[in-house]
């Protein structure tokens, strides 16, 4: 069952990534992106992680990609046009063979170095409810916690500031 | 397997029960605002226009599904989808009542049970956030729905829906973030049965009465004023202003794709008054306990409602009504008494519908305040909604959240 599950998601969460590369309407393409998060989430909760899966929902695929959405909107961003053929030839014809040959690497790669007793197994991994998240960000790793607010905080006033000085 | 078809049972059960409360919540509205407005409302359509709901149906299915020539026709079709679906998967999570236990029984030979079940659909560690997640993923129908109409109307109505909605999850998100806090979990089952008992014996410790008081009752308010918004709804209905925006994001829309923003709109207030009443009110525990008689309430109000419906049955106000009330009359009224033979006489079964009838009542109370605010409000203008939002709400949320966290960290 849960292997089925993964399968699924992991299909969908591969189709939507290729269609967003692929779609050429900006729409589609973030449409594509939030198919992909939304499987994200769902492989996250496979595995155990249930905060996590809910964050990216929250964050990313309800906030994140509605600003994106609600900007292309904004902008009437139409479709984008193909750039003339140049040095493009060459990439269409040896673009195949080269992905094939570099994901062959990988998985290579990855058999190799990964011991087989490593594999995942569903439902484990226990340590990803709320409490658990929260008590570990609020001891162990307080310090880069609250370090990674202060930067975010920095970089919210620097875009505010900015967008101060466009409107003056 | 047996998990399987319980599941399915339930969900057909919920499926169900939701989209025909969806149907008539649209009658209730107009009727409460008809009478609100002094007027009558549907009566034409059964007694009471009762039967109106159904009447809309097989109008809205039976309409001509036109596409206007326009659009971009895969996002158009898309956004309803996209919308009822956002709208009806939160249900899933909600639970309605206390455990289930049905005893073990025969049916043509063959022994069911004995059942042991939880009502609601499934019970999840991240319940609250599994809902803030999914119905922040609902503003994707109305946003597309705007954009691909390709019509300045809808894309306007698009735009400050989305504009809106993620304005007002801020507010709404801290408000949440206030009971949890002080009831320590995500899960709405833990969370209700926490809420359980009496101050003082008569007072229910629902979570607007724990706590350090008023910022309890500040959070619900909050999340109440920022729920509005979150569904669109009267005073906060900018993304569908009529006299701005013809109808806003669902302007090209029409027929059943027209009625799935419709349902869509109308399962985000159940959803929201579920949540509002799981959270703050006390879910399905009584208003004040069963020693003082609150489990005589639901039969005294089943009572009325037959003794109400048997007195115009025998007092037609009009001709036609001689022979259509009559019959309805008779029969809610027996449908009153044999459900409360079931509750008087079988305590069973009268422990498993009390708390289902108080939650129900409590989410009704909460449907009737939208659609009384929506006959007593007039309209926001757009910056002042963006302006309360942003320079009100979210600054008292944050303060409140802050002073109930000091004094979680101070018990």
């Amino acid at each position: 069952m849960d292997a089925l599950l993964f399968m699924i998601f992991a299909a969908v969460a591969v189709v939507c990534g290729v269609n967003l590369v692929v779609q050429t309407h900006p729409i589609s393409s973030a449409l594509s992106l939030i198919g992909a998060m939304g499987a994200l989430a769902a492989l996250y909760l496979l595995l155990g992680g249930e905060f996590i899966a809910a964050a990216q929902l929250v964050v990313y695929a309800g906030a994140i990609m509605v600003l994106f959405v609600f900007v292309i909107m904004l902008l009437n961003a139409g479709t984008e046009r193909k750039t003339p053929q140049g040095k493009g030839t060459w990439a269409k014809y040896a673009g195949v063979p080269l992905l094939v040959a570099f994901l062959g690497v990988v998985a290579y790669l990855v058999q190799s170095i990964v011991p087989a007793t490593d594999n995942v197994v569903f439902g484990e991994f226990r340590k990803g409810t709320a409490l658990d998240i929260g008590r570990a960000l609020f001891t162990t790793y307080l310090l880069p916690f609250e370090l990674t607010s202060v930067l975010i905080l920095i970089a919210i006033l620097g875009a505010i500031v900015l967008a101060r000085k466009e409107i003056d | 397997m047996n998990f399987f078809i319980l599941t399915i049972i339930k969900a057909a059960l919920v499926a169900f029960i939701l989209l025909t409360a969806l149907a008539y919540l649209q009658w209730l509205e107009r009727k409460v605002l008809a009478h609100i407005q002094l007027r009558i409302g549907p009566n034409r359509v059964g007694p009471h226009g009762l039967l109106q709901p159904l009447a809309d149906v097989v109008k809205l299915i039976t309409k001509e599904d036109m596409i206007p020539s326009h659009v971009s026709k895969v996002f158009y079709l898309l956004a309803p989808f996209i919308a009822v679906m956002f709208a009806l998967i939160p249900i899933a999570v909600i639970p309605f009542g206390g455990d289930l236990n049905i005893p073990a029984f025969t049916v043509g030979g063959m022994t069911i049970g004995p059942i042991h079940s939880t009502m609601e659909l499934t019970d999840l560690n991240i319940g609250v956030l599994f809902i803030l997640g999914i119905s922040g993923l609902g503003v994707y129908g109305v946003a597309l729905a705007g954009w691909a109409s390709n019509n300045k109307y809808s894309l306007l109505g698009g735009l400050r829906s989305s504009a809106q909605m993620i304005s007002y999850e801020l507010p709404m998100a801290l408000a949440i973030a206030t009971p949890l806090l002080a009831l320590n979990s995500l899960s709405f089952r833990t969370i209700v049965n926490s809420q359980s008992g009496y101050i003082w014996g008569f007072i229910p410790r629902w979570t607007i009465f724990q706590g350090p008081f008023p910022f309890m009752f500040i959070a619900f308010i909050l999340f109440m004023i920022a729920a509005f918004a979150e569904t669109n709804r009267v005073p906060f209905d900018l993304p569908e202003a009529e006299n701005e925006l013809v109808a806003g994001f669902h302007t090209e829309y029409g027929s059943m794709k027209f009625a799935a923003f419709f349902m869509a709109e109308y399962c985000n207030m159940v959803t929201v008054s579920c949540v509002a009443t799981l959270l703050f009110l006390g879910g399905w525990h009584p208003i004040f306990p069963a020693a003082y008689g609150s489990s005589l309430i639901p039969p005294a109000i089943f009572i009325g409602a037959g003794l109400i419906s048997f007195s115009h049955a025998m007092n037609p106000a009009r001709r036609m009504d001689r022979f259509t009330l009559p019959v309805v009359g008779i029969v809610s009224f027996g449908l009153a008494a044999v459900f409360l033979a079931a509750l008087f006489l079988v305590p069973a079964v009268g422990a498993a519908l009390m708390p289902l009838f108080w939650f129900c009542a409590k989410v009704i109370a909460i449907l009737f305040l939208y659609i009384w605010v929506r006959g007593t409000l007039p309209r926001f203008r757009y910056d002042q909604l963006m302006s309360f939002a942003w320079t009100f709400l979210f600054p008292v949320a944050i303060v409140n959240l802050f002073f109930v966290a000091l004094w979680v960290a101070l018990t």
